[in-house]
């Protein structure tokens, strides 16, 4: 069988499994659509967290992106899962008890203000379509590597599958449709993990095989690789650079993390106050067994790769362009080639392919004596890693096949999870309170359904036709989280004085100071060539990138918030009565029965 | 956020709601130390002290290195558990628990 047959077969497959699921999952009423009639139990919410949260980012870029930059980027590590914390303390149990279908419709009612809650939904609507784009055209390439369709044919069959369990099942179909993806997508993730892992060092859990020896130099792991990334001119693997950005970037994950509001719905399908605490930590505990595997995947692979480049080691002869093109262990390079992400150039004409740092000063002595004229891996896309990872390691093809279930499944959960905030927030916080306040339950869940088809199709265009800014779209998502979303919902929770006034100048605040800093270096509306400062460290305010200013968004919402509440009239008494009332978990099914 | 632990105006101060005060002032007491901790692991061992921590060496890295990759995760964990078991304790010794 040939490993396009073996593909289709395991695609195929977990598809079949997702409509299946999406016909006996149907949702009745609307308290099923929005929030799976709050009967999901807590371990079973905490693996549709983790498929929610991660996406074909976390599955498919995040291991390249620690690979080829090292210690650095454990920013991602850190803050995608710090975040939790967050959110276990600060949010989750409380909203849980608000007992309500959407963080607008809290934002609302918290600060007894319509206007507030359309704020609520502008930011909202803002984070979760920037973010839907990248699934979608995520799901686009998985499609078009594995099933050799062509990018907008890939699109089509994922926003189909989506279409039916999501329209059909709402927040239900769409919970035990991730539990499902979930499953899928860890066993894709860790069977090639552990095998390479063996390989290197003999330990079978690749989190510890990091720091286990390397069974081929009998020295650890890291310092193998410590060296030979310098000896080639590369920055040293567990080395760090900028301490400061470093933080203030993990800190903007986390605060974003937390903010994000189609991971915060799933702790409204939870029965109990007391579950939703639970089910945060066991959302971590799935989201662990990837995010503990994926540096181990990073500095494997880095270290594979290198090898495969300099099998005689760096001192010796580098690889032959005739090996690359004959040898077996090399197929995979081929493979990737033909896909456009992957290149190599004989610059100097010797037969072999010297892969080193030339932009590194003191590497050009040593270039210029063993006659190189530049680095000749003239292209190597960090996406690649995960998925090529089986090939390099030498894995069976059915191992291929689950990789390409695992990245569509991580894609396609993530995809669900965001058009159901974005639906909600249209039909629960625009249509039924703000324009058509009489409408009936029945009425309502049909425009629940309308919207989630009209939010599909809307993901699809942006796939089909992205705009300039789809690179852009983390930074944008996490900072706008951090700064609008995540203050405001904390300062409902903990600070009973804080008025609508106040509320809504600090999300105005956030959202508009963010949305400035970003545009000010990468361009208005991400343009390029509009951007007022080029985007240089020089030219940043006290050195924070854009990236990382998330934090100081949510500092100025908070101290805005705080300055005009003080000078504005109290919240009245029965708003300070909501205030004390969701922060005691007694009276949760009351809360939620008398909506 | 000074009106924290106080109630709200017009209750009078009956035992229910002394007993919900005292609750929410020990929930702010867990959730304090349990954010010093995560910051500690995360922005202090993993990033901003790991200078102090290079000495101390790990698996071909440092302690810090190890915080940054692996630590930090399983503390992050282990503070969601202790915060759920240790506010569901909470809850019962202040009868606030659902039925």
């Amino acid at each position: 069988m040939d490993q396009f047959t073996i593909n289709l077969i395991f695609v195929g497959a977990s598809f079949a499994i997702y409509i299946g699921i999406a016909i006996w999952a149907r949702a009745g009423s609307t308290a099923e659509f929005y929030a799976a009639g709050r009967g999901v139990n807590p371990v079973m919410n905490g693996m549709a967290t983790a498929a929610d949260w991660m996406s074909a980012a976390s599955f498919i870029s995040m291991a390249g992106l620690i690979a080829f930059v090292g210690y650095n980027n454990s920013s991602f590590l850190m803050g995608w899962t710090g975040g939790y914390v967050l959110m276990a303390l600060l949010l989750a149990p409380y909203l849980r008890k608000f007992g309500k279908f959407t963080v607008p419709e809290f934002i609302g009612d918290r600060f007894y203000s319509s206007t507030a809650r359309v704020v609520a939904v502008i930011c909202l609507l803002t984070i979760s379509i920037t973010y839907v784009i990248g699934q979608m055209t995520g799901a686009g390439v998985a499609f078009s590597r594995f099933l050799e369709v062509d990018n907008a044919t890939g699109l089509f069959i994922a926003s189909g599958v989506v279409f039916i369990y999501a329209v059909l099942g709402g927040m239900k179909g769409i919970t035990y449709t991730q539990v499902a993806q979930y499953c899928v997508l860890i066993i894709a993730y860790t069977i090639p993990a552990v095998f390479i892992s063996l390989q290197l060092t003999g330990n079978p859990i690749p989190g510890l095989g990091l720091f286990s020896t390397h069974q081929e130099t009998g020295q650890p792991l890291l310092t193998t690789l410590d060296q030979i990334v310098t000896d080639l001119g590369f920055n040293q693997y567990t080395a760090g650079t900028s301490y400061f950005n470093m933080a203030l970037f993990t800190l903007s994950l986390m605060i974003g993390t937390a903010g994000l509001p189609h991971v915060i719905i799933r702790f409204f399908t939870v029965p109990r106050v007391a579950d939703a605490r639970w089910s945060a930590g066991w959302a971590l505990v799935f989201i662990a067994l990837l995010y503990l595997t994926a540096p181990a995947v990073g500095a494997m692979a880095r270290l594979n790769i290198m090898d495969q480049f300099w099998p005689n080691g760096v001192e010796g002869e580098a690889v032959s362009v005739e090996t690359i093109e004959n040898d077996p262990e090399y197929d995979w390079m081929g493979n990737w080639i033909q896909t456009g992400l992957l290149g190599f150039e004989d610059k100097n004409g010797d037969g072999l392919i010297q892969y080193y740092n030339d932009a590194n000063p003191d590497m050009q002595a040593m270039a210029a004596e063993r006659g190189w004229e530049g680095n000749e891996l003239t292209n190597f896309n960090r996406d690649i890693l995960v998925l090529a990872n089986p090939e390099i390691a030498n894995l069976p093809p059915w191992v291929i096949g689950l990789i390409a279930a695992g990245g569509l499944a991580a894609a396609l959960s993530t995809a669900a999870g965001l058009l159901l905030a974005i639906s909600s927030a249209v039909s629960h916080d625009l249509i039924k309170t703000i324009i058509r306040p009489d409408i009936s339950e029945k009425g309502e869940l049909l425009w629940a359904r309308c919207s989630m088809a009209g939010a599909i199709a809307l993901a699809t265009y942006l796939g089909l036709n992205p705009p300039g800014f789809a690179a852009q779209v983390v930074a944008l998502a996490f900072g706008l989280a951090a700064a609008t979303l995540f203050p405001v919902l904390m300062m409902g929770i903990f600070s009973k004085k804080m008025n609508s006034a106040g509320a809504i100048a600090g999300m105005l605040t956030g959202l508009i100071v963010t949305l400035a800093y970003l545009f000010t270096y990468l361009g208005i509306l991400f343009i390029p060539g509009t951007n007022l400062l080029e985007n240089v460290p020089e030219n940043y305010l006290f050195g924070i990138s854009p990236l990382a200013f998330g934090p100081v968004g949510a500092l100025l919402n908070f101290l805005v918030a705080q300055a005009v509440s003080k000078t504005s009239a109290e919240p009245p008494v029965e708003v300070q009565a909501l205030v004390e009332s969701i922060r005691i978990p007694r009276g949760a099914g009351a809360a939620a029965a008398d909506h | 956020m000074a009106d924290q632990v106080t109630n709200s105006k017009g209750t009078s101060p009956s035992k229910a709601a002394e007993d919900d005060s005292g609750y929410w002032s020990a929930n702010l007491r867990i959730i304090t130390i349990s954010l010093i901790i995560w910051a500690l692991v995360s922005f202090g061992f993993g990033i901003l002290l790991r200078p102090l921590l290079s000495g101390i060496e790990f698996g071909g890295a440092d302690l810090g290195f190890w915080f940054a990759q692996q630590g930090s995760i399983l503390v992050f964990l282990a503070l969601i558990f202790f915060y759920a078991w240790r506010m569901n304790k909470l809850d019962r010794e202040h009868g606030v628990e659902e039925e």
